[in-house]
């Protein structure tokens, strides 16, 4: 299996002078071409900082990160990120906002005429695949949060990114909506694969999508413990009452608060349920 | 079948915070906002005793409006005015808005030109008379001169500020679509921060109107602030009422057509 993305001991200090602090210390993780990884853990525990780190829009002050080989220079068109939200162009339609990438210079140079012809092609048929044809000629704030989402996602695609990276993609949607877009983005997967690093705080989400689940704790952020998801490749929403699933679901968020470092939360809990046990007898 | 009868809570008045309001009942209280301190006016300057040097009443004015447009040559003054304040505007717009724009994009144009901005600007537009004399003598541009010392560096600093608060997350999904950083700032930045920028134009405008009656204070022998300083030599204080309540109408008109230029440009804030 190729290695796609591969970060060695990579670490990352915010703040320099007299409090700096440590978001990443000796991180090590190989992300095979075309693999799904998802990323839980604890506030503070650094992945949306990782994730950020492999999109170019952070740097490392330790370590090295190499896509294809090849340390990464800032970010790229070859990596796209869909963010929590705040990214669509208020003032473009939806169709403007995925086809932005062509008003863009890299976007534009070296076209023949069916290169331009093939694109308008993938932006009908990215809107056709997020179910958002209809809504092609809309404003974005005209759209639910869930509608809006799939316009982000479609024009992350726009460019056919051999990265995906996902930042809490779907953390300000209803629980509904996001059974929704969960299928919808394994389907992507499944049809444009890319290698999708997908950052979340909800853990039934992480191991539904993903086929490795990477754990990361806080203070200093590090990797924790790296699962491997015991379902099949093509994920049915029945499998998340199966015991494989419930069992790694429960272990996973053990293993997160275990990790968490909140202390005085888990003291507090402690004693709510010594004080309902003595109620009880 | 008759419909049930309700019960439980009833359509929340007027007065219930943040309550609703109906066209009809708004106009209302902006009507009553807009008469009543003209009918205190009114009432005020005819009682007995009262001196129309210290209050005219809403007559005197207006009979003076009149005179001064048929044999005074109102529009002149207006017209004078209007060029004024909207050369000083439009030249700091045309400076402060690529300045504004470094500013919020790069920190270190930043650190270079915001504490000397914020210290400027708490020098009083007044005070700059004189030099503006010195520097600039005592035509047209010297008027300019003033309108545009006073708006300027507010302008300046307002903007910076509607471009910093440009969503990280758009700056930051262009780079990832691969735009370089002039593209950043023309297609995304500048983009999203227009909406803004106009209020701000619009803010700044009524400021610019402030500093009328200031530029006129250098050699002026024509215009709205002009007039108003020479009728308080000649104790004209319904002259006076005319001019300030002009400079309001026409601030007021200028706001409604920021306004409107505001829905036109961005109709996707305006879908409600």
């Amino acid at each position: 299996m190729r290695i796609k993305i591969s970060i060695q001991h990579v670490g990352k200090v915010f703040g320099e002078g007299r409090q700096p602090v440590e978001a990443l210390k000796d991180v090590s993780l190989d992300i095979a071409d075309n693999a799904f990884v998802t990323f839980v853990g604890a506030s503070g525990c650094g992945k949306s900082t990782l994730l950020r780190i492999i999109g170019g829009l952070e740097y490392h002050t330790s370590g090295e990160v190499l896509v294809d080989g090849a340390p990464i220079m800032g970010p790229g068109a070859d990596r796209a990120m869909v963010f929590q939200h705040y990214s669509l162009y208020p003032w473009l339609s939806v169709m403007e906002n995925i086809k932005f990438s062509r008003r863009l210079r890299h976007g534009r140079e070296n076209l023949r005429e069916a290169d331009v012809e093939a694109a308008s092609g993938r932006a009908d048929a990215l809107l056709a695949l997020m179910g958002l044809s209809a809504a092609a000629n809309a404003w974005p704030n005209q759209l639910s949060g869930g509608m809006q989402q799939r316009v982000a996602i479609a024009r992350a695609l726009m460019g056919r990114p051999q990265v995906l990276l996902m930042d809490e993609p779907f953390g300000a949607l209803d629980a509904q909506t996001r059974e929704v877009m969960h299928d919808l983005i394994l389907h992507v997967h499944r049809l444009e694969k890319p290698t999708l690093a997908f950052v979340t705080h909800d853990v039934e989400e992480a191991i539904y999508l993903g086929q490795r689940v990477v754990l990361m704790a806080p203070r200093p952020g590090r990797i924790d413990t790296i699962y491997e998801v015991p379902l099949p490749a093509e994920r049915e929403q029945d499998m998340k009452h199966t015991p494989e699933f419930l069992a790694l679901k429960r272990e996973i968020l053990a293993r997160i608060r275990e990790t968490s470092g909140m202390k005085a939360d888990q003291d507090m809990l402690d004693q709510l349920n010594l004080q309902k046990a003595e109620a009880a007898s | 079948m008759p419909a049930a009868p309700r019960t439980g809570a009833r359509r929340p008045g007027m007065w219930t915070i943040r309550g609703p309001l109906s066209r009809r009942q708004y106009w209302l209280f902006a009507a009553l906002g807009l008469l009543v301190p003209l009918g205190l006016w009114w009432g005020t300057s005819s009682l007995a005793g009262v001196d129309k040097v210290f209050l005219p009443g809403p007559a005197d004015v207006f009979n003076r409006l009149v005179a001064w447009y048929t044999e005074d040559d109102l529009m002149s003054d207006v017209w004078i005015s209007i060029y004024r304040v909207t050369m000083g505007f439009v030249i700091s717009a045309a400076i402060a808005l690529p300045l504004a724009l470094l500013i919020g994009t790069f920190r270190p144009v930043q650190a270079l030109l915001e504490p000397l901005t914020d210290f400027i600007r708490y020098m009083p537009a007044v005070a700059f008379i004189p030099l503006v004399m010195l520097w600039v003598g005592i035509d047209e541009s010297s008027k300019i001169a003033i309108i545009f010392i006073g708006t300027f560096f507010q302008m300046v600093l307002m903007m910076a500020e509607d471009v910093r608060r440009v969503p990280l997350a758009q700056i930051e999904a262009a780079q990832t679509m691969g735009a370089d950083r002039g593209e950043t700032v023309k297609l995304v930045i500048f983009q999203a921060a227009k909406p803004a920028l106009l209020d701000t134009l619009r803010v700044t405008m009524g400021w610019a109107w402030t500093y009328l009656v200031v530029a006129e204070l250098v050699a002026a022998n024509s215009g709205l602030g002009y007039s108003i300083l020479k009728a308080q030599r000649f104790l004209q204080t319904d002259k006076i009422f005319v001019g300030i309540i002009l400079i309001g109408l026409i601030g007021l008109v200028m706001d409604q057509l920021f306004r409107l230029a505001h829905r036109k440009a961005f109709p996707w804030l305006y879908l409600r």
